[in-house]
Formats: C-alpha cells, sequence, structure tokens
C-alpha cells in the first residue's frame, strides 16, 4: 500500500522503457537455442535452414496466433488440428470437383480458398456458439468437435488419403513453395496474421474485451460488455486462423487424410503458452506466440541437425521446455507475490 | 434450565482485534453457558463476525484470553476447535452440495474399519441423530436437492454430531421462510434444553427477543452492553446499537429544488429478491437506500439497470418508460451503476489502471477503428485530478491499490461515461476514514452539479450523513420513507427491522 501511495497522482504507464518479461523471456530462450543449435551445427543458420525453419513454423503458428485469442478470452479450443483436418480435405474434394466448371487455374484454387474461409468462420463459429448460448465449457465442446471433425475427415477420405488433382498442384504450388522476395510465402502469410493479430488484441476495442472476459467476465459483463458475442469472435477467428493456415498447408503435400494435422491443437496451445500468454486467460500475448511456435519447431530442427540426442526424442525435449517456461513465468510471478508482501 | 445457570462454558475476556492498524474490537467481554441463548447483535461492521471468529479460533485475538471451561485456552485455528465442542454454522452455509445427507454430517471425521468407511453405521448414526432433531429427511438424498431450511438441519445434525458444546450461528434465519424459522427456533430450544450454549447472531430484533436470554450489543468494536432480555424493549436495544453522533465527516447538505424535475420512477418493480418496489428521484437529489444485508436493495439497483430481469413494474428515466437488457444500455440512457464488489465485479485487479478506468468507455477512445492511446492517458490523468487517485504509476495492477483507490478509480471509471443518474452501491466499503469523507464530499459535489444520486449503503450514519430523503426496505419490499427530521438510525432501523412498516408500502408490495 505504501508504494502505491508514494506519490500524488498517477504517472502514465512509460511502456517504451520497461521491458515486457512475459514477451522478453521466451524472446531469450529463442536466442539461446538458436545458438546451441549453431554451436552443434554451423549449418543451422544456413539461410536455406531458416527459410525451412521459419515455413514449417508457420502451421501452427498462424494457428496460435487464433488461439491467443480464445485463450485470452478464458476459453479453449481443442479442435484446431481435426479442423485444419476436415478444412483440407473439403478443399480438396472441392477442388477437384470445379476442375470441370472452372477448369485447373487461379480460379478453382480460389474456388477452394473461399471454401476453405467459409468452413472455417462456420466451424469456428459452432464452437462459440455452443459454448457462449450452449453453456456448456469449451473444454467439452471442442473435444466434441474435434473427435467430429476427426471422423468426418477419415469418412470423406473413406479410411484412405484424398489427393489433389495434379492438374491443380502447379497453380496452387507456389502458395507453399514460391516465395516474396526471397521470402518464403507461408513466412509472410504467418507475419501479416501476426501483425494483423497483434493490432486486433491490443488496438482495438475487441482486444481490449478479450483480456477483460478472461480477467474476470463478472467485471466484463458489470462493464456494458457483450461477453457471449465476443467469446463466439475469438472461436470465429480461430477457424478463421486455422483455415487460413490450411491453405497454405494443402499445396506442401497436396493431400489430406486422417493423420493431417493430428496434435497440432496441443502445439498451438504450447506456442501460446510458451508465448507467456496464460492459460487461464486475461493476459495475451501475440508476439510471444510467434516466438513460441518459432521454438517449438526449431527444437525439432535441432534435433534433425545433430545427434547427440534422437530425433525420437523430439516431443520429449518439447514437453520439458513447454513445461520449463510455464515454470519460470510462475516463478516470476510468484517473486512478484513476495515482493508485493515486502512493500505493504 | 435452572441446572446448567452461570456456568460459563465458553468466555472471551478483554479481547481485543486489529487488522494491520485497523482496530476492529476494544477489549470485548463476552460470556455464553451452558444452556443459554446469547444473541449478539449490532450494526454491520460493529465487529460481531471478528468476534465470532475468535471464539472460534479462525482468527487470533491481537490481545485479550479465550477461556474454555474457566481455564484460559489458545484455540487451534482453521475450525480445529470442533473438536473442543466449539461448532459454528456460518451465514453461507458450508455443505459439499453432490454429498449425500449422511456424507455430509460425517463429512471429516468419517468412521471406518481397516481403512474402509462403515457406510451402514454412519447411516443409522445420521438417522439417529435427525430422528432425535425430530425432522424427517432421507439420509441419503443429496444436499443440492434439499431446501435451505433443511440444509440449515443438516448443518444442525453436523453439530449434535460433533457432539458441539458451544455452538455459534451467523444469521441462521437471513434465508428461512417465518415457517421454517419456526420449526428452527424449536430445535434451537431442544439444543438449548440439552445444556448446549447458543451464541445467536441476527440483525431481526423480534427474533432476538424471543429465542435469547441474554443480548450483547457491539458498536463500533465496543462492547456496549450485556443485558438479561426481559429488561428490554426492542426500540431500547435499536437505540443502543446506534446512537451516535454525526460528525463533520458529511458535507453540508444542499436540498434539491422543489420542482425538480423526477429523472428516475419505478413503480411496482418486481424482479429476483424484489418484491414491488416504487420510488422517485429528483434531479440534484442524494436519495439513501437503508436496509439490512438481503433486504434487496442491491437486487433493485440491479434490476433498473439491466443486470437482472425484470419480472414486472414500469422505470421511467426522465419520464420515458425504459427496460434495460443490459448495463450498456443504462449508460447510454444516462445511467450509471457502481456495484459494491469491487474486486468481484467492478474491477479487474490484474491489470493496470487505464484500462479499467476506460473499460465502460472504450468506444469514446477509438479513432479509426483503432484504441487512440494519448485520449486513455488524458482521460487517465482527468480522472486522476479529479478525484485524487494515487498510485505510482498507471502500470500498477489495481489488485494491489488500497480499496480507497479502487473505490476512487471506480467513481472515475463510472463517471467516464457522463451520467446523469448515478447509483452507488455501498459507496465507502472497506475504506479508512480520511477516503470516506473525501468520496462522501465528492458525492455531494456530484449532487451540487445537478446529478441525481442513489446510494446503497448498509452503514447508516452514512445513509443520514448524505442523503436528502432515505428509502428502507426489508425483505424485497420498501417499508418507508423518510425525509428531513424523520432520518434518524433509531427510525431507519425501526423500518429496517420491521418494527414499523408503512401501511401504504405494505399494500401496494401485495396489490
Amino acid at each position: 500500500m505504501s508504494t502505491a501511495q508514494a506519490h500524488e497522482g498517477v504517472k502514465p504507464a512509460k511502456k517504451r522503457f520497461r521491458i515486457d518479461y512475459h514477451t522478453f523471456g521466451p524472446f531469450v530462450a529463442l536466442v539461446a537455442l538458436c545458438i546451441l543449435g549453431f554451436a552443434l551445427n554451423p549449418a543451422f543458420a544456413s539461410e536455406g535452414n531458416i527459410a525451412n525453419l521459419l515455413t514449417r513454423s508457420a502451421f501452427i503458428g498462424i494457428i496460435a496466433v487464433g488461439a491467443t485469442f480464445v485463450i485470452t478470452a478464458g476459453g479453449i479450443d481443442l479442435s484446431v488440428g481435426s479442423m485444419a483436418a476436415v478444412i483440407s480435405g473439403v478443399m480438396i474434394i472441392v477442388m477437384n470437383t470445379m476442375i470441370g466448371t472452372t477448369g485447373t487455374g487461379v480460379a478453382t484454387v480460389l474456388v477452394g480458398c473461399l471454401a476453405s474461409v467459409a468452413l472455417g468462420l462456420l466451424a469456428g463459429f459452432v464452437n462459440g456458439f455452443m459454448t457462449t448460448k450452449g453453456k456448456i465449457e469449451a473444454f467439452i465442446v471442442t473435444l466434441g468437435t474435434m473427435g467430429i471433425f476427426r471422423s468426418l475427415v477419415t469418412y470423406l477420405a473413406d479410411g484412405g488419403t484424398l489427393s489433389l488433382a495434379f492438374d491443380i498442384r502447379d497453380a496452387y504450388r507456389p502458395v507453399y513453395y514460391g516465395n516474396l522476395f526471397g521470402v518464403p510465402i507461408p513466412v509472410v502469410v504467418f507475419g501479416l496474421v501476426a501483425i494483423a493479430g497483434w493490432i486486433v488484441l491490443n488496438r482495438t476495442a475487441f482486444g481490449r474485451y478479450c483480456m477483460a472476459i478472461g480477467s474476470n467476465e463478472t467485471v466484463a459483463r458489470y462493464s456494458a460488455i457483450k461477453v457471449d458475442r465476443v467469446r463466439t469472435l475469438t472461436y470465429v477467428i480461430q477457424g478463421l486462423c486455422v483455415s487460413v493456415a490450411t491453405i497454405i498447408y494443402v499445396p506442401r503435400l497436396g493431400s489430406a487424410s486422417s493423420s493431417t494435422g493430428v496434435l497440432w491443437e496441443l502445439e498451438a496451445i504450447a506456442a501460446v503458452i510458451i508465448g507467456g500468454t496464460m492459460l487461464k486467460g486475461g493476459y495475451g500475448r501475440i508476439g510471444g506466440t510467434v516466438i513460441g511456435a518459432i521454438m517449438l519447431t526449431t527444437i525439432g530442427n535441432i534435433l534433425n541437425l545433430t545427434d547427440i540426442i534422437s530425433n525420437y526424442l523430439n516431443g520429449a525435449v518439447q514437453g520439458v521446455i513447454i513445461i520449463a517456461a510455464v515454470w519460470l513465468q510462475r516463478g516470476n510471478l510468484g517473486r512478484i507475490n513476495i515482493f508485493r508482501k515486502a512493500g505493504s | 434450565m435452572a441446572e446448567f445457570a452461570s456456568q460459563a462454558i465458553l468466555a472471551a475476556s478483554r479481547i481485543s482485534k486489529s487488522f494491520g492498524e485497523v482496530p476492529v474490537l476494544f477489549s470485548v467481554d463476552f460470556d455464553v453457558r451452558a444452556g443459554e441463548v446469547h444473541a449478539l447483535i449490532g450494526e454491520n461492521g460493529a465487529g460481531k463476525s471478528t468476534l465470532i471468529k475468535i471464539l472460534s479460533g479462525l482468527e487470533a485475538p491481537t490481545s485479550g484470553t479465550i477461556i474454555l471451561d474457566g481455564a484460559p485456552v489458545r484455540l487451534p485455528p482453521h475450525g480445529e476447535a470442533e473438536a473442543m465442542g466449539i461448532v459454528v454454522i456460518h451465514q453461507e452455509l458450508n455443505l459439499a452440495e453432490h454429498l449425500t445427507v449422511a456424507e455430509s454430517i460425517f463429512l471429516g471425521r468419517e468412521w471406518t474399519r481397516f481403512g474402509f468407511l462403515r457406510r451402514g453405521d454412519m447411516q443409522n448414526e445420521a438417522q439417529r441423530i435427525l430422528d432425535s432433531l425430530d425432522v424427517a429427511i432421507d439420509t441419503n438424498r443429496r444436499i443440492n436437492t434439499l431446501s435451505v431450511a433443511d440444509k440449515q438441519m443438516v448443518e444442525i445434525a453436523k453439530a449434535i454430531s460433533r457432539e458441539a458444546r458451544v455452538l455459534i450461528m451467523d444469521e441462521p434465519t437471513a434465508v428461512l421462510t417465518p415457517a421454517e424459522t419456526k420449526t428452527f427456533f424449536e430445535q434451537v430450544r431442544r439444543l438449548k434444553a440439552k445444556g448446549v450454549a447458543i451464541v445467536f447472531i441476527s440483525h431481526k430484533l423480534d427474533e432476538v427477543m424471543t429465542l435469547s436470554d441474554r443480548i450483547t450489543v457491539l458498536r463500533d468494536g465496543q462492547l456496549i452492553a450485556t443485558v438479561e432480555t426481559g429488561d428490554l424493549t426492542p426500540d431500547a436495544i435499536a437505540e443502543m446499537m446506534v446512537g451516535r453522533e454525526l460528525s463533520n465527516l458529511y458535507p453540508p447538505k444542499h436540498e434539491p429544488d422543489v420542482d425538480a424535475p423526477l429523472v428516475l420512477e419505478v413503480d411496482g418493480l418486481v424482479a429476483l429478491g424484489v418484491r414491488g418496489v416504487s420510488f422517485a428521484l429528483r434531479q440534484g437529489e442524494i436519495l439513501g437506500f437503508a436496509g439490512l444485508i438481503g433486504s434487496g436493495r442491491t437486487a433493485v439497483m440491479e434490476a433498473i439497470v439491466g443486470l437482472s430481469d425484470v419480472h414486472a413494474g414500469q422505470i421511467r428515466v426522465r419520464g420515458k418508460p425504459v427496460r434495460f437488457s443490459g448495463i450498456g444500455e443504462a449508460i447510454d440512457a444516462g445511467l450509471v451503476y457502481m456495484t459494491k464488489d469491487r474486486k468481484g465485479k467492478g474491477l479487474l485487479l490484474n491489470i493496470g489502471l487505464q484500462p479499467n478506468l476506460t473499460l465502460l468507455t472504450i468506444k469514446r477512445h477509438i479513432r479509426h477503428g483503432f484504441l487512440n492511446e494519448a485520449s486513455e492517458v488524458e482521460a487517465m490523468e482527468r480522472a486522476t485530478r479529479r478525484f485524487d487517485i494515487r498510485a505510482r504509476d498507471a502500470s500498477v495492477k489495481v489488485g494491489q491499490l488500497s480499496g480507497g483507490n479502487q473505490q476512487k478509480l471506480m467513481l472515475g471509471k463510472a463517471m467516464e461515461t457522463d451520467p446523469d443518474i448515478v447509483i452507488i452501491d455501498e459507496p465507502t466499503r472497506g475504506i479508512d476514514v480520511g477516503t470516506k469523507q473525501q468520496i462522501y464530499h465528492i458525492i455531494a459535489a456530484l449532487a451540487k452539479e445537478g446529478k441525481s444520486i442513489i446510494v446503497v449503503s448498509s452503514e447508516m450514519q452514512e445513509v443520514i450523513g448524505l442523503s436528502h430523503r432515505v428509502v428502507v426496505m426489508r425483505e424485497g419490499r420498501r417499508t418507508g420513507t423518510l425525509e428531513g427530521a424523520e432520518i434518524t438510525e433509531g427510525e431507519i432501523m425501526r423500518y429496517a427491522a420491521g418494527l414499523k412498516g408503512e401501511e401504504d408500502d405494505v399494500h401496494r408490495a401485495s396489490a
């Protein structure tokens, strides 16, 4: 109390000189990881490897940007991996059937993309609507839709693999393999999504509402915020992000099966949490999420480039990193609490 | 009863208690004898709950001694005093909703054999206890299927199964209907006849008169008197509970113009916890709402601003009928509501001051679709000056602010909406006297500016010191409206405790 009241009046927060530990911490960890990677194998820092690494982190990264909104507003979406799979499947079916009417060019690809976006928005809305209006916990709703989406793609592929017609692949290929001024297209898209996400979360009323709801839903309601609407919108944003990720994922392999996007939901949530967003909501960091997503891919990449640890232990190392990251964040919070006790 | 007489089981001697630097109890003596009902009464904040917590070991006294069976003891914390026969039934019942009646009665001290529960034995014992209380509750029923009164009975059964020698009950009848209260009293008398010492806290003076043998009155943490119930009239008790002088804590009152327009009219409002309430608010007026906790004052306000459903009745703002579906619409109409639950409903504790201040009005800080931080900073500076908010800087988490600064921040947040009508629920709960005074002056200044203000408060002094008129509520109804010289603590207490009620109001409520 004494520290809080030591000075007359309230000075504006000095944002520019303050270090945001929640974002800064993961950033330091990422830099350390990169230095380690370089030390173990100088090929890590090659342009080709970096481009490959960033491209691969784009899928999870884009989905994780959406997940940042959902989690910040106090929700959770477990269905994103299955959603990506079913959207991939439907996209491929739509494009294959459209060859007859719109040909094998860009037009067909655009139709496929439109279908993807429509499906993503719809799936997100369903998740959001059932959570808010249906008053079912997000965990349960999205656990349910996760199973539904996963089995839908298996059904559509008839237990096998849905393949994109080879005629269209040429038109669609650049979306994954192309580049803009030397930067791979997926990385460009990832960057744009992240910037858009950052602006929406930090510079709009909607973003402020997300944080308020995740922080305390009752306060939000007493502050004239339409809680259900904002919550639902976070799931819609999540759906949109999944569809964007799918659009750049499909040309990579040109196929979809029941094993597409398996465990993406966990990687996305891990990226968000490593990035410093709190799982219980109220505090979201898009920048941290981006770093988290890159970190997860970097771990796998480094294991690929060295033989100190078996590549099969990728998941184990990721797991250790996730737990360590959260432990460090909690430790931070603990220190603040101790400080507060001492101050009052 | 004579056989137990004058034998104090549990006594408190010269107990004082401070929280930090705030003293809440000053050298209080209290004792309870076997086979008596000792009522503990006093205004909100008089120190009753603190005394109970000390008597049951939940809080340790700052100084003074607790005497059990004639010997000084140090009660163990965390409710372990139950093992010593001191059992508390809290106002909000402490039962696990999904357990059965039998499981609840034995919770925490289950009978086992070789590590396994003796379910049958416990069931039989639970049944035996319930039978001895003469209540018919199936021991297999889940707690969440029981009525509040039955839950109360389960709490009593639980107390008996713990062989309570001292039973402390915090407002046990607050949630009971008159019929249930009657059954409950029978149980209390039964326990009393068995020699249990009972401490009974209630705001309902008539109940205190019927049930208790002795009465102890606390006021502002001081022991005012302990008397035999027969020696006093309810009026005399009400006088003892209040009876303070008004200090200069309060700014002078500026009466609104007699012909000032009515800005808010409420007619026969019915909502959850509200049973037909009517009142009107004039421009520039401060209208107080007094009553006991749970009398429906907050429910009235929350229904008006659209936080809960209005079942019947009419609300008019400046003559125009309105029915808000959410707080946003109320704000658009110039009405703002400040909740009494600062921490749970009013402020986001884990973020800084600025986002809290502008949360209600964030739309006004948007330019071309994006937040304009400069305009938010400006609002923060404005509010800081106007309401004298003190913090190191705007990034300090609101949870770390003192209660007074939180309250001022909430005032700032509400006033950002530029309202005509301000409803403030408990304006100074948990706030030091200095800040209280500041807030009173702010409220008076707002009224002088022509804003119309409703102050809901359980602190009678506050209602009296601020209001031009006072509406008194009891059990979801308006029992009286006081004006001018009628606004006294005794008078408010009489209406609030149900000793007095306007015929007019009763008729209107039943109509």
